[in-house]
């Protein structure tokens, strides 16, 4: 099998394909082989904990890239009980890097937005990696415009490495794209709810990303330029990366001693790859509570506090 | 022949070196020696070739504003360092060099005051100033302009010349972004106009935020507008640009530019808009 794994990750990967082995060999009745089982699935256990307890930034951000990770489509094949997709800007086409549609969310009709990767290098090339064309952001803004006509709360998955640099992006106005989507999201006057689920990349990933209650889970990543860009202009190296991704402070727990975030949701030890189910049921739970939090809110004073929200983002001297 | 025509027809490359004291100076783009005085009078506009000179927020108000008068807003708002963030530099080291060297304590100068005549408010990004980048203190001077604006009731002019959002504050700057469409949104609620001015060069954060929601664009010629910067683009898809890209002239061509406006008749075109959206309220 061609698995993939992270080198922080392989003795524990190793350690439990070894006990798997064992197991699958043992019947059950050989009382020393069932002891050995037993010594090494407390060592895997301990391991684990090592491992994962004391993350780098950097391992983080790699956790958040992993091809195992869970993509948009599958927190809402996961979270949601229905799911229509909608396909297009109505300007100029449909962007794959973004998916977007109508969905009920615990018997309750949202409009869902969000970034999503390849698991391939076929769908990959199809979804351009997750990252976003200007018809994306508009596709996405035709959404919100819609949720606000009909009166549904929005859930926003973000999960990108950057809006996409390219000639056509920049001919189609990325730049006027992200910026609209960020003047009427701020003034959308339904619920808006959004899960950072990878990796969350400067204006490519805000530019879906304004919201009144902002979730993040526990190994993914948000900052204003990627690790590598970031090293790339400041260090003049991109292998500088590590040490860019420790610089900028993009993990949940700093963009929550920050003021970024509201809440931190947490990840099955070893990461969100390692079961799906567990973490789309926490980010469900969340997602619900966050938003009965303020659906009751008068859609006036939900856009004043999403507005002061971010208006208090930032550090000054007066 | 047709060699020497093509020079001097040629594409107005703008150079990122700053103007030399001295009493003549030659013009980065056709060569030409002029003279300071003439060059200052024509708003640092080669006369022959018509490059614009990268210019200063200082010398920016001097040319839109009456009287060149700016009663700045909140000049003393300073940046900090939140990340404690150090490259090959500590961020606070460089903030502190760029606030000796330009005289003001950040990348951007806000203040009210007239264009021919009719109150407003105004702001002018400094690429001199850490590459006119937005941190903290830049998203701010810029919401509380506009909030100004809407308290005083009358609109309000944006400068755009920036590389982007600041990186040495990370998560902070990229928030700026919204806050400044934010209260952008809360200006249009007001029926108030805005006019973003894009000079050379407005990318990233900046373009992708308030510099692009303007009720008017404008464009000084020959600037670099866009969301990525040519060198990231290159890399990314392995081939060069085609000549004129993510210039002035190009953006306009693809529908993100109103109107291109030499420097000199900047503040003219302004007031022609202004008077023709909107009726001052005594």
């Amino acid at each position: 099998m061609n698995e993939f794994v992270l080198d922080f990750e392989r003795p524990l990967i190793e350690l439990e394909k070894k006990i798997q082995d064992m197991k699958d060999f043992s019947s059950g009745e050989d009382i020393e082989l069932s002891q050995e089982i037993k010594r090494l699935e407390k060592r895997a256990e301990k391991l684990r904990a090592e491992i994962f307890a004391n993350l780098t930034p950097w391992q983080r951000v790699r956790l958040a890239r992993h091809p195992k990770r869970p993509y948009t489509l599958d927190y809402i094949r996961l979270i949601m009980e229905e799911f229509v997709e909608l396909h297009g800007d109505r300007r100029y086409a449909d962007d794959r890097a973004i998916v977007a549609g109508l969905a009920k969310l615990a018997g309750r009709p949202v409009v869902v937005v969000g970034h999503q990767k390849g698991r391939d290098t076929k769908e990959n090339l199809r979804r351009n990696f997750g990252m976003a064309h200007p018809e994306g952001y508009r596709k996405a803004l035709r959404l919100f415009r819609l949720a606000a006509k009909f009166h549904r709360p929005v859930i926003v998955f973000i999960d990108t490495m950057g809006a996409y640099p390219g000639i056509g992006a920049e001919e189609r106005g990325q730049a006027e794209a992200i910026a609209t989507n960020l003047k009427v999201m701020s003034h959308l006057p339904v619920p808006i709810i959004v899960s950072i689920i990878g990796e969350g990349a400067s204006g490519g990933a805000l530019g879906i990303g304004v919201g009144d209650r902002i979730l993040m889970l526990e190994n993914a990543w948000y900052s204003v330029i990627s690790p590598e860009g970031c090293a790339a202009i400041l260090w003049r190296d991109r292998a500088k990366a590590p040490q860019a991704a420790e610089a900028l402070k993009l993990t949940a727990q700093d963009l929550m001693k920050l003021g970024i975030i509201d809440v931190i949701v947490p990840e099955p030890l070893g990461g969100a790859h390692r079961d799906f189910k567990a973490v789309a049921q926490v980010l469900k739970g969340k997602i619900l509570e966050s938003l009965e939090e303020i659906s009751s809110i008068p859609p006036e004073r939900l856009v004043a506090q999403r507005i002061n929200k971010f208006a208090r983002m930032g550090s000054i001297v007066e | 022949m047709e060699w020497f025509q093509k020079v001097k027809r040629g594409l107005k490359i703008q150079k990122k070196k700053d103007i030399p004291d001295g009493l003549w100076i030659k013009c980065e783009s056709c060569g030409e020696i002029i003279y300071k005085n003439e060059l200052e009078r024509n708003c640092w506009v080669c006369s022959k070739c018509q490059y614009h000179f990268r210019i200063n927020s200082a010398q920016y108000v001097q040319v839109l504003m009456d009287d060149g008068q700016l009663m700045e807003l909140d000049p003393d708002l300073t940046s900090t360092d939140p990340l404690k963030f150090k490259d090959t530099k500590k961020y606070s080291d460089r903030i502190k060099a760029a606030v000796q060297k330009n005289k003001m304590k950040a990348a951007v100068r806000v203040g009210a005051g007239k264009i021919a005549g009719r109150p407003l408010v105004a702001a002018f990004l400094d690429f001199s100033f850490l590459g006119g980048s937005m941190g903290s203190v830049v998203g701010e001077k810029i919401a509380r302009g506009i909030r100004h604006a809407i308290e005083k009731r009358c609109p309000i002019v944006i400068l755009s010349s920036s590389g982007g959002a600041r990186m040495q504050e990370g998560i902070l700057s990229l928030m700026q972004m919204a806050k400044t469409a934010a209260f952008l949104g809360q200006l249009s609620d007001a029926g108030l106009p805005y006019i973003s001015i894009l000079t050379h060069p407005t990318t990233g954060g900046v373009s992708a935020s308030f510099a692009m929601l303007g009720d008017v664009n404008i464009a000084e010629p020959g600037a670099l507008i866009g969301f990525a910067g040519p060198r990231v683009i290159e890399q990314t898809i392995g081939q060069e640009l085609p000549e004129g890209f993510q210039r002035t002239e190009f953006l306009m061509e693809h529908g993100f530019v109103d109107i291109i406006v030499p420097r000199s008749e900047l503040k003219e075109k302004i007031a022609t808009l202004l008077e023709f959206l909107w009726d001052e309220q005594a």
